[in-house]
């Protein structure tokens, strides 16, 4: 959290009784530090204070970290281990067109060997008729995923936020007509209508450009009510404190007012919102993907790696564990870390 | 109370009609974006002659302005007569939705055949994340911080982070094709045909689908207890000397499960739209599977019929939760 400065690091260290600098004289760390500690905290020092002691957050928010990286730097990586194990120049895309014979049965193209053909050559085997690289495809399922669920909730943040704010700043009956149109966002049947829009776009062009932008479209654009509604009924209390009011006795615009002023105090809720928003559109996007109407191949996706594998289950039913196990692993991240920046930045759950 | 209906019944057509908007906005307004006639997706297939083709587009009314055939189209509803100008023509009555040229049967048909067995998948599954989700969220908040919350929430946690299309197959893997403890009979057996094989036919497909809203439900609960047992009359209850089951059940649990049958009602309405994932894992020719053929075989009237009776089951659902709340809770009413 680049918020907090270092300083602030140390002092909530010390109040952890973890630095062993003695603030409390007995020496005994306490979660509830008198209220002359605490005054002067930013509320990021106190979230980091408690989201530290939250080891299973913190092991999600490493997990995180870990994910990005492997997606942004899919490519060196996959050439590294092209390079390591003597398949230079073998990416997902070209294995796929020229299926090595030494790896797959040639009469049933599943994979020679155990567990999907583990090898010094194949870290994680092989996917059976096509023979690509297993660890491959599933570091640019990672690059899918996180390009995808990322956009897809700078999207639905987007959204939500201007018509929170705007509904809830303005109240009346701008409000009225935001809030019913995302209510009935609500009450529609998203999956179907995705399925809908991400079928009938293909009538239009089966670019895969475009095929991604509706992705990103339809799991972005039907989660907005969820941030919006938050972000509505916060501003609705924002909008009367009494720095506002200042604000508005020293001139400032309404545009001002709304997005200078009340905005930033938004950013909390803001964020757990897309830390648990990711997740949802990781599965959203894997789960369309499944259903085959996901990224078009041969972009890899857990979702498609999935849906594969779900076809081989028992002749290789090693297969499945592996993109099953990424989107786990990732999703359950997202989530710990989501909840525990949630209850470090909720004053009401303390004494954890 | 009349008026409170009343509101409810007008949000509810309201709801209603920008469904079936957006719904004819997609099927019949972005084929013309893309200079293509909707009429392949109509009947499913290429007309034969360019003559055809123009028979049908003014035939299927393609020709006339965008709110022209917006109007005839919700005016399909109430019956009309369908052909594709080579096979004798179709009467479809209310609730009319449209006739699959694919499949040569009335959509309407195709629905009432699938759905006896979403309908089905449905109901198992909500009691068992119903009562399980219940449990664990109760005893949970009944006692946070000890090793039954610690692990009924970690565990909750892990549940919502696992995609039906994996715990299926896995399952499946496990119960069926290793230990053989489950029937391997490719899908659904109707209850009216055998009770006992319905039963088993569907086992995994609750579990996989329970499991996911029970975690969810689960989490629910437990905030709710928790916040409830810090209440005022909770304390006074304790004060009265009231023992401790009459106290967590009589007053405790009974405020803290009134938002769950908010969203109990409204899962169960948007169940019908997300049953397709679980569906297709499973292969259950339910509402699922329907749709996810029309989808690749582009044959729009089952697509949009599909569609439209999904919105009107949550609609509906959002209406009768809305009823209900204002029953169980008086200071909904106005």
């Amino acid at each position: 959290m680049s918020l907090s400065g270092p300083t602030e690091f140390e002092a909530v260290a010390a109040d952890d009784g973890l630095s062993g600098s003695g603030l409390q004289g007995d020496g005994e760390p306490s979660p509830d530090a008198t209220s002359s500690d605490i005054a002067g905290r930013s509320l990021w020092a106190i979230a980091w204070s408690h989201l530290k002691r939250d080891k299973l957050a913190l092991a999600g928010g490493v997990v995180i970290v870990l994910f990005i990286l492997l997606a942004v730097f899919a490519d060196p990586i996959a050439t590294a281990y092209a390079n390591i194990t003597g398949r230079a120049g073998d990416t997902y895309a070209t294995a796929h067109n020229t299926p090595p014979n030494d790896v797959l049965d040639t009469l049933t193209g599943l994979p020679v060997g155990d567990f999907s053909g583990v090898s010094g050559k194949y870290w994680l085997g092989v996917i059976p008729l096509s023979g690509q690289d297993m660890l491959t495809n599933l570091l640019y399922g990672a690059r899918t995923s996180l390009v995808i669920a990322g956009l897809a909730t700078v999207l639905s943040l987007v959204l939500g936020v201007l018509a929170g704010v705007i509904s809830g700043f303005y109240r009346g009956w701008v409000d009225t007509v935001l809030s019913r149109i995302m209510d009935v966002l609500l009450s529609f049947p998203t999956l179907l209508f995705s399925l809908a829009l991400v079928s009938v776009s293909g009538i239009i062009s089966t670019s895969s450009f475009l095929r991604y932008a509706v992705i990103v479209f339809v799991l972005g654009f039907f989660a907005f009510p969820y941030i919006g509604r938050i972000v509505r009924g916060q501003v609705l209390s924002l909008r009367e404190k009494e720095f506002v009011e200042a604000a508005r006795s020293l001139g400032a615009g309404n545009a001002r007012i709304m997005f200078r002023e009340i905005a930033p105090n938004l950013v909390g809720p803001i964020l757990v919102y897309a830390t648990l928003s990711i997740p949802n559109n990781i599965l959203g996007e894997a789960g369309l993907s499944f259903l085959g109407v996901g990224v078009i191949p041969p972009t890899p996706s857990w979702g498609q790696m999935l849906s594969d594998a779900g076809g081989y289950i028992q002749v290789d039913p090693f297969y499945i564990f592996l993109p099953g196990l990424a989107i786990f692993i990732t999703v359950l991240a997202f989530n710990l870390f989501g909840d525990g920046l949630r209850d470090a930045l909720d004053p009401k759950a303390g004494g954890r | 109370m009349i008026r409170f209906i009343v509101s409810r019944l007008i949000g509810m057509v309201l709801v209603l009609i920008v469904v079936s908007l957006v719904t004819f906005l997609i099927f019949q307004a972005v084929p013309l974006l893309a200079k293509s006639s909707p009429v392949y997706y109509y009947i499913g297939k290429a007309p034969a002659t360019p003559e055809l083709l123009k028979t049908l587009t003014h035939r299927f009314g393609f020709d006339q302005p965008l709110p022209a055939q917006y109007w005839s189209y919700l005016a399909g509803f109430f019956g009309k007569s369908i052909t594709d100008g080579t096979s004798a023509p179709v009467q479809c009555d209310f609730p009319c939705f449209g006739y699959s040229f694919r499949r040569n049967e009335l959509v309407s048909t195709l629905i009432v055949q699938a759905l006896p067995v979403t309908i089905s998948l449905c109901i198992g599954a909500a009691i068992l994340w119903l009562v399980g989700g219940l449990l664990v969220g109760t005893l949970s908040g009944l006692k946070p911080g000890s090793f039954t919350d610690r692990a009924g929430m970690t565990g909750a946690l892990a549940a919502v982070s696992l995609p039906i299309f994996f715990t299926g197959p896995v399952l499946l893997l496990v119960f069926v094709y290793t230990l053989g403890w489950l029937p391997d009979n490719g899908g659904y057996v109707d209850i009216t045909v055998n009770p006992a094989q319905w039963f088993l036919s569907l086992l995994l497909p609750w579990v996989c689908l329970a499991f996911l809203f029970a975690a969810l439900y689960a989490r629910l609960t437990r905030s709710n207890v928790l916040e409830t047992m810090g209440e005022d009359y909770i304390r006074t209850a304790r004060a009265k000397g009231l023992d401790r089951r009459t106290i967590v059940v009589k007053h405790g649990l009974r405020a803290a499960l009134t938002p769950i049958v908010t969203i109990f009602g409204i899962d169960i309405g948007s169940l019908i739209g997300t049953t397709i994932i679980t569906e297709q894992v499973f292969n259950l020719r339910g509402l699922g599977t329907l749709s996810i053929q029309a989808i690749s075989s582009l044959d729009l009237p089952v697509m949009l019929g599909v569609t439209v009776v999904a919105a009107f089951a949550l609609v509906v659902a959002n209406f009768i939760v809305d009823l209900l709340y204002a029953v169980i809770d008086p200071r909904v009413t106005v």
